[in-house]
């Protein structure tokens, strides 16, 4: 693999990923509202998903703010609150191997019943299960880096490479491609396949994930009521 | 008091065959579509029944409508905001489709196409939606027409509850009627209430109940929020769909389809006015036999002039006013007080609301012991148990049921005197305590049920609100996705915009043999 190639993939891909993930997004909240959607298929079955579902979802929040904080929390930060980058990395690889348990189970259940159930696969587009397919495999390479992980908690050495790496592509630092030289395979190819994620997220049905309504949470009251006077609305 | 008018409804039991009219129009208009052929926004079920989707009056099973909390406030059934975002992923009060039906074709090919047989061939049932083909069609929007099906399981029917049911399995006491169904259009919706994404909503002109295809993000908890069970979810394009109670029609002035269809003329239309600042605390009486009471408070008298003042302030128009003065629903409803709203304990205010039927006399009055406490015979030896149509419509509080039955028997027995005998039953009346003038006007509107009186439908005032000028030009009706038509941009909209204009995929070719 030529130097070219790691600089485009881990230097120059996540921007591409991430402008196609927002102004994808954008694109299609505006122009095709109508297609924006969770695209539940409860109605059709419950079975297999009322805990495929639960699982798969805790889970993968869990993982995603996990991901989140873990990687762009700068080494400062909790080194002041007393977590050295050793005790950090033993900390992710056991909350995310938990959290990646249940949601590899979660998911698992939901790909068997999306790809065997006839109602569920008749009504699929490809991005739904295409979507459903990656999701695990990234999952499964997410599960192959803990033992990786775990063999270098004595120095916590690899979870502040990969930080470095995050925290230098949202900052806008043009060597952090350079960081990710050396590292393993797995953590490589974990890396690329989320990137994918986002790439593909604007038209699939994650979507929805925008969505997420704790907005509700603030609504005052219950009632709705829309006036065609938009000045009269209440 | 804030004045407010919505377009109400009455059906009149007592004069519906169970055609299914209504149903069938309503599905040639609304929901002949990929994703929506198991929905029916209108149905007509025989009662007593579990109905469709099965047991959707069992709120023990659906945690649908509100409850009163000790604290006196009322919440929806399923659980304050919280629990209902807590549902999100895996929605355990929700039916399956199976609770409706699954919706079949059938092999009509096979009967052009079968090789000579012994026995002539059939078409079979095959699934819509995953083709495969279905042994036994087992649910469906009237399923248990004219009493079909056993009696242990019809007898599931909540509207039972309180009553020895038992009897009612045997042959000679056995009863029916047609309840037809369709959203409610409530005061106080419980859908709106647990739509997390806020994409229902109650129109405030008109009180048509929508929701927002485009900002419904799929979430299903007013399927489940929804007592009635009238609240649609799209397994094709992924959102929930509801009877939009023809609101393009209604804002022409026009009825809705069911009710422009309807051959028995038992639906009427009509404006009522209410006090929307007294919502909620008609919906949060602690007894539920006296929501029915608590409703009726909240409506306005659209003849005192002081409801007037205050209704044009809120900006309610002229002819909304009119309407409301003639309006056959408030005749019904407030004046003869022979319409009722259906299940009031679901504390969401409906306003579709139903007379009772009236039924046979039981044998035993045929052969002349007829026992009547006066004049008009006792409704509690129709055949219809009073008991079972109070559980129906006013939380099983008899005395209004009673009372409604009684005045539409006195309005018969009147009638009959008077165009049979030639002599005015005016003893009958007051029994009833009716007027000549009110059982004339009952007559007129309930018996003759003349087109212009059943309908009282002002056109919406949109200039109150619109400038007209800024919608020229514009795309009028399109479907979920404003102007953009969403045929140039495919990226995004594959084939979930499926409608019987649009082509798109068909999940099953007939003919298609397993």
């Amino acid at each position: 693999m030529g130097d070219w190639f790691h600089i485009l993939v881990f230097g120059y891909f996540p921007y591409l990923a991430a402008t196609v993930f927002l102004a994808g997004s954008l694109i299609r909240f505006d122009r095709a509202q109508y297609t924006w959607r969770s695209g539940s298929s409860q109605l059709l079955r419950r079975r297999q998903l009322m805990m495929g579902s639960v699982l798969f979802h805790v889970g993968i929040l869990f993982l995603f703010f996990g991901h989140f904080v873990g990687l762009l929390t700068p080494k400062e930060i909790y080194l002041a609150i007393g977590l050295t980058s050793s005790a950090k990395q033993v900390l992710a690889v056991v909350a995310g191997g938990i959290a990646g348990a249940v949601c590899f189970v979660g998911l698992t259940m939901l790909l068997h019943r999306r790809l065997v159930d006839p109602r569920i696969r008749r009504t699929s587009s490809a991005m739904d299960i295409a979507i459903l397919v990656i999701l695990w495999l990234q999952l499964v390479l997410g599960m192959v880096t803990l033992p990786f992980s775990w063999a270098h908690r004595e120095t916590g050495d690899i979870m502040v490479t990969l930080s470095l790496w995050a925290q230098k592509i949202v900052t806008f630092q043009s060597d952090a491609a350079l960081h990710v030289v050396d590292v393993s395979w797995v953590y490589k190819a974990h890396i690329v396949l989320g990137l994918t994620i986002f790439l593909i997220f604007p038209f699939s049905r994650l979507v929805h994930i925008w969505s997420a309504p704790v907005g509700y949470l603030g609504r005052r009251g219950y009632q709705v009521v829309r006036s065609r006077d938009h000045k009269r609305t209440a | 008091m804030k004045v407010r008018a919505q377009i109400g409804k009455v059906l009149n039991l007592d004069k519906c065959i169970g055609c299914h009219t209504c149903s069938v129009t309503c599905k040639n208009v609304w929901t002949s579509r990929e994703g929506m052929e198991y929905a029916w926004f209108n149905n007509v079920e025989t009662k007593p029944g579990i109905g469709y989707p099965r047991q959707w009056e069992n709120q023990d099973v659906w945690n649908g409508g509100w409850v009163r909390k000790k604290n006196g406030r009322i919440a929806p059934r399923m659980g304050g905001k919280l629990r209902i975002l807590a549902k999100i992923f895996a929605n355990p009060d929700m039916p399956q489709i199976d609770d409706y039906y699954e919706p079949f074709t059938f092999d009509y090919e096979h009967l052009h196409n079968a090789p000579e047989s012994r026995t002539p061939p059939t078409a079979r049932p095959r699934s819509l939606i995953s083709g495969e083909r279905m042994e036994k069609v087992k649910w469906g929007p009237n399923w248990e027409e004219i009493l079909g099906g056993e009696f242990s399981s019809r007898s599931r029917d909540v509207n039972f509850e309180a009553m020895e049911k038992e009897i009612y399995g045997q042959f000679e006491n056995t009863f029916m009627m047609y309840l037809p169904r369709l959203c409610e259009h409530c005061l106080n919706p419980s859908c709106v209430a647990a739509c997390p994404s806020g994409a229902i909503y109650k129109r405030e002109e008109d009180g048509i109940v929508l929701i927002d295809q485009d900002k419904c993000r799929g979430w299903r908890m007013c399927v489940s929020a929804c007592p009635y069970k009238k609240i649609y979810y799209n397994w094709r394009s992924g959102k929930s769909e509801k009877c939009i109670f023809c609101y393009p029609r209604i804002e022409a002035g026009e009825p809705t389809v069911c009710s422009e269809t309807c051959v028995g003329r038992i639906r009427y239309l009509g404006v009522l006015m209410y006090d929307a600042d007294r919502i909620e605390e008609a919906a949060s009486v602690e007894d539920p036999q006296d929501l029915y009471q608590a409703q009726l408070d909240i409506f306005l008298d659209p003849h005192d002039p002081g409801v007037i003042r205050q209704a044009l302030e809120d900006g309610v128009p002229q002819a909304w006013i009119d309407a409301a003065q003639r309006s056959p629903v408030w005749r019904m409803a407030m004046d003869w007080k022979v319409a009722f709203p259906l299940h009031p304990e679901y504390r969401t205010l409906p306003m579709v609301w139903y007379v009772p039927p009236l039924s046979p006399i039981q044998s035993a009055a045929e052969n002349g012991m007829l026992d009547s406490q006066g004049l008009i015979p006792d409704v509690s030896q129709l055949r219809i148990p009073v008991r079972y149509l109070a559980n129906l419509l006013t939380a099983g509080d008899e005395k209004p049921v009673t009372l409604g039955l009684q005045r539409m028997l006195a309005m018969r027995i009147y009638m009959r005197a008077r165009h049979v005998e030639g002599r005015r039953a005016t003893d009958v009346l007051e029994e009833a305590g009716l007027t000549e003038a009110d059982v004339e006007d009952m007559y007129q509107t309930m018996a003759i049920a003349n087109y212009e009186d059943r309908f009282v439908i002002p056109t919406t005032h949109r200039e109150y609100a619109e400038e007209a000028f800024d919608l020229r030009g514009e795309c009028g009706f399109s479907f979920g996705d404003g102007c953009s038509g969403g045929g140039s941009i495919d990226l995004f909209s594959h084939d979930v915009r499926v409608g019987p204009s649009a082509g798109g995929r068909s999940g099953v070719h007939a003919g298609e043999r397993s």
